[in-house]
């Protein structure tokens, strides 16, 4: 699994993947059903071997799509040689029909509910669960090593079964993934006796009060990676202090809260060949006499030549900063994105990092600390900016200002996460011609239907000049007061775009219209309260086959259309969630679409209902 | 629940006024057409019962661009997954600090010799006996009773907190809402300093 510095992959999973792949996928069956089981010819033998060894080279996903298509012997050939498989949504097929084309799978990638479903816009229990795909592969692969889940539910039971069942399994990383608790990840350590990464990533874990750090066997280790920032519960720190010292190939290590700043210490000096390093809570525990601050937590830094990836800073007191100045010329990836610290406080750092290339933060640096961070990091590829604070209608800290000056400094830029208050279409005008290099643009300005504070106007005009300026655009998100007109734009100019997410924007069904007809290769649209309906979505039908999901929530569907859409497009699943009180009203409340092999989901609660 | 306020201020006009039409089906501004805004607003509130994990203190809908002016402008209004923060980003910036509305009131509590802080909600309790005995349970120990004279004279430890002036004070002596409003920190301290308290 290539893994970059930041935890959201999408845009590099999007790369790879070729639309239709799954759809061909029926088809090819049917032709490589018609095939007997008896020996070809020796000219077609020869050449399956030959093709065979070739292809354990070709790792793209994208790539095998396209050769699996070739004829019926490429297909089998290179089923046979998949040993990476990439299900995008658990849903498109069943893990029954995926075990059988691919039977030697090492690694499997699979990602379950909608983004939206982050936000709470979906209830609990929807689905995405783990547990038959676990069931599925334990015969077929049982030599699978590696399993990536994002947003799937997994149990502790499920833990347990993927440490038994898979004896040489060597990685798991959970992004965004909930019901497992303290007790699963005890089971699971104990039984991984060749485990090599283990990566909890922003996902929900109970506290079932288990010490599953001490579960790690003893002996060395071939610990690689350990993340565990996201767990919000004590750990047993001796034991982990051990395991560091038994792991010499630990690269990664990223603390959770509960991890004091002496505590991290203890750990760097002995793990000083880390590359990458959360550092927990970043202060140190208030008890008196305690003589945490007597230690010199630079030179732990300084002996860390490696560091490349620094993050955690969970409850940061400001003093400590100046420990970490020795790695910041070093650092690629600097993630403060939970440190409230202000502009004088950024300056000596960012001013040290000139190979920055990811920088996540807070707010609370202002555009002052923006334009500290544009005068320095000249290699930033990707920048995002949360907000301390949620809401709506506040002062910003950060502004079109902040926006500007990063344009003109980091010209290099990738990918942007912007949350803000107020933004000008001047601003984003200037980044789009700043910054060709743009593949992910995702700009939040907090209020609702907000237009430019300086001339009045929607934003149309600005995320126009992105989808017109940026021609390496796949990623969008829109905010701010926008018309129909936006959307024109991006029907029209944003040819390459695979992911357009959408809230309280647009006039009328034009807008939706627009996109679904002009954005060609649209994989994954995301819409909320917006004023779309039933005859937008009808027009632009044909396309939603090709995408791997359609969402819209509070917008202008009837359930009537629904219904004709579902009977229109047999193989596209057309899910209707409701909040669990409510009753059967005319408006749908939420539709998930997407396209599958295999029909209506057995799994699905009570108030979803699938037309 | 703004307009109702405002129907109820009419409502004595009305009530006597001669009409042909159903009670309270000539009121212009309750007059609710099917639209997305009316959609959204009974989704979202009955949605934000369900769920079990909602954002910072939703309470209602905005919809303030759409509706009559004679609606008196609403109060802090939040909507449902609005703007897109993950739930666990949000409430680890929560926790950071102490004042939260609606949220609860974490605070910080060490106690000596513990070898981590935990973090108790002040807004779940009601009163200084109910707090000390979530302290008691959390902590496993006894703090005893509360005395204005001798403070927690009889027990090993003692309950003390940090106030807004940064100065170090004896959970109990003021009330329970000016506590609230002023606690900072708690910080349980034991053995002879506790006990030295009462010989003040």
């Amino acid at each position: 699994m290539r893994r970059n510095g930041a935890e959201d992959m999408s845009e590099d999973d999007e790369r790879q993947q070729s639309p239709r792949s799954d759809l061909e996928f029926t088809s090819n069956k049917a032709r490589y059903c018609k095939a007997t089981g008896s020996a070809s010819d020796h000219p077609d033998q020869v050449l399956e071997n030959v093709l065979e060894n070739v292809l354990h080279f070709l790792t793209s996903r994208r790539d095998r799509n396209s050769v699996s298509l070739v004829c019926k012997s490429w297909y089998r050939v290179e089923a046979l040689t998949r040993s990476e498989l990439f299900i995008g949504n658990c849903y498109a097929v069943s893990p029954g029909r995926a075990t059988a084309r691919f039977t030697r799978v090492r690694a499997l990638h699979l990602k379950g509910k909608p983004r939206f479903a982050d936000f709470n816009l979906m209830p609990p229990d929807w689905g995405a669960h783990f547990n038959p795909w676990l069931l599925a592969m334990a015969k077929p692969y049982p030599w699978l090593e590696k399993v990536y889940l994002k947003r799937m539910s997994v149990t502790n039971d499920d833990l347990a079964t993927l440490a038994e069942s898979f004896s040489g399994f060597k990685e798991l990383v959970l992004v965004c993934c909930d019901g497992f608790g303290t007790n699963g990840l005890a089971s699971f350590v104990s039984k991984c006796r060749q485990l090599r990464v283990l990566d909890l990533i922003e996902s929900e874990v109970i506290h079932d009060g288990t010490d599953w750090i001490s579960c790690f066997p003893q002996g060395e280790s071939h610990l690689e990676s350990l993340i565990f920032d996201c767990v919000e519960w004590p750990i047993n720190f001796e034991a982990l202090e051990r395991l560091v010292a038994r792991s010499p190939l630990l690269k990664k290590l990223r603390l959770n809260r509960y991890v004091s700043i002496g505590q991290l210490y203890r750990l760097m000096i002995q793990a000083p060949q880390l590359t990458h390093l959360g550092t927990g809570l970043f202060s140190p525990l208030e008890i008196a006499g305690q003589g945490d601050q007597e230690l010199d937590y630079g030179t732990a830094f300084a002996a860390c030549r490696s560091l490349v990836c620094l993050s955690g800073f969970r409850e940061i007191i400001p003093d400590y900063l100046p420990a970490i100045y020795p790695v910041c010329a070093n650092l690629t990836s600097l993630n403060f994105s939970y440190a409230n610290i202000n502009a004088e406080q950024l300056k000596p750092i960012i001013s040290k990092c000139h190979k920055l290339r990811v920088f996540w933060v807070l707010d609370s640096i202002c555009d002052e600390g923006l334009q500290a961070v544009a005068a320095t990091c000249k290699e930033l590829r990707e920048l995002r900016v949360f907000p301390i604070n949620a809401q709506e209608d506040i002062d910003s800290p950060v502004s079109e200002v902040g926006l500007q000056a990063i344009s003109e400094g980091c010209q290099k830029l990738q990918s942007i996460l912007y949350f803000c208050q107020r933004m000008t279409n001047e601003a984003v005008i200037a980044m789009s011609k700043n910054c060709p290099d743009l593949v992910v643009f995702r700009l939040c300005i907090m209020g609702r239907h907000k237009p430019d504070p300086v001339t009045g106007e929607p934003m149309d005009d600005g995320f126009g000049a992105i989808v017109m300026n940026c021609k390496k655009l796949t990623r969008l998100a829109v905010s701010g007061l926008l018309t129909d007109k936006a959307f024109e734009y991006i029907g029209k100019y944003g040819k390459l775009v695979r992911t357009l997410s959408v809230a309280f924007a647009g006039d009328s069904d034009m807008g939706l219209k627009y996109v679904l007809e002009g954005c060609s290769q649209l994989q994954k649209l995301e819409i909320r309260d917006s004023p779309f309906g039933d005859a937008a979505l009808r027009s632009g039908l044909h396309h939603c086959y090709y995408m791997r999901f359609l969402w819209m929530s509070s917008c202008r569907l009837t359930r009537q259309g629904c219904q004709e859409i579902a009977h229109a497009m047999p193989r596209l699943v057309v899910e209707v969630i409701r909040s669990a009180d409510m009753e059967m009203d005319d408006f749908v409340e939420t539709l998930y679409m997407y396209r599958s092999l295999e029909g209506p989901r057995i799994d699905a609660p009570k108030y979803v209902t699938i037309l | 629940m703004e307009r109702r306020v405002n129907y109820k201020n009419d409502v004595n006009l009305k009530a006597t006024e001669l009409r042909l039409g159903l009670p309270g089906s000539d009121e212009p501004e309750r007059q609710v057409t099917p639209s997305i805004r009316n959609n959204k607003r009974t989704s979202s509130e009955i949605s934000e019962k369900s769920r079990s994990k909602s954002s910072s203190g939703v309470t209602e809908v905005g919809n303030d661009d759409h509706h009559d002016s004679t609606a008196p402008p609403a109060k802090a209004q939040v909507i449902v997954g609005w703007p897109p923060i993950r739930s666990y980003r949000k409430s680890c910036l929560q926790t950071n600090e102490n004042e939260v509305e609606g949220a609860g009131m974490y605070v910080k509590v060490s106690v000596d010799g513990a070898p981590y802080l935990r973090k108790i909600d002040l807004k779940v309790h009601r009163s200084y006996p109910e707090l000390l005995e979530a302290l008691e349970n959390m902590f496993k120990l006894t703090i005893g009773a509360y005395s204005e004279r001798e403070g927690y004279n009889g027990s090993d430890y003692a309950p003390t907190y940090e106030d807004k002036d940064g100065d170090w004070m004896l959970v109990g002596d003021v009330p329970w809402q000016m506590f609230i409003s002023s606690c900072k920190r708690l910080r349980i301290i034991k053995g002879s300093e506790a006990r030295g308290l009462g010989c003040i």
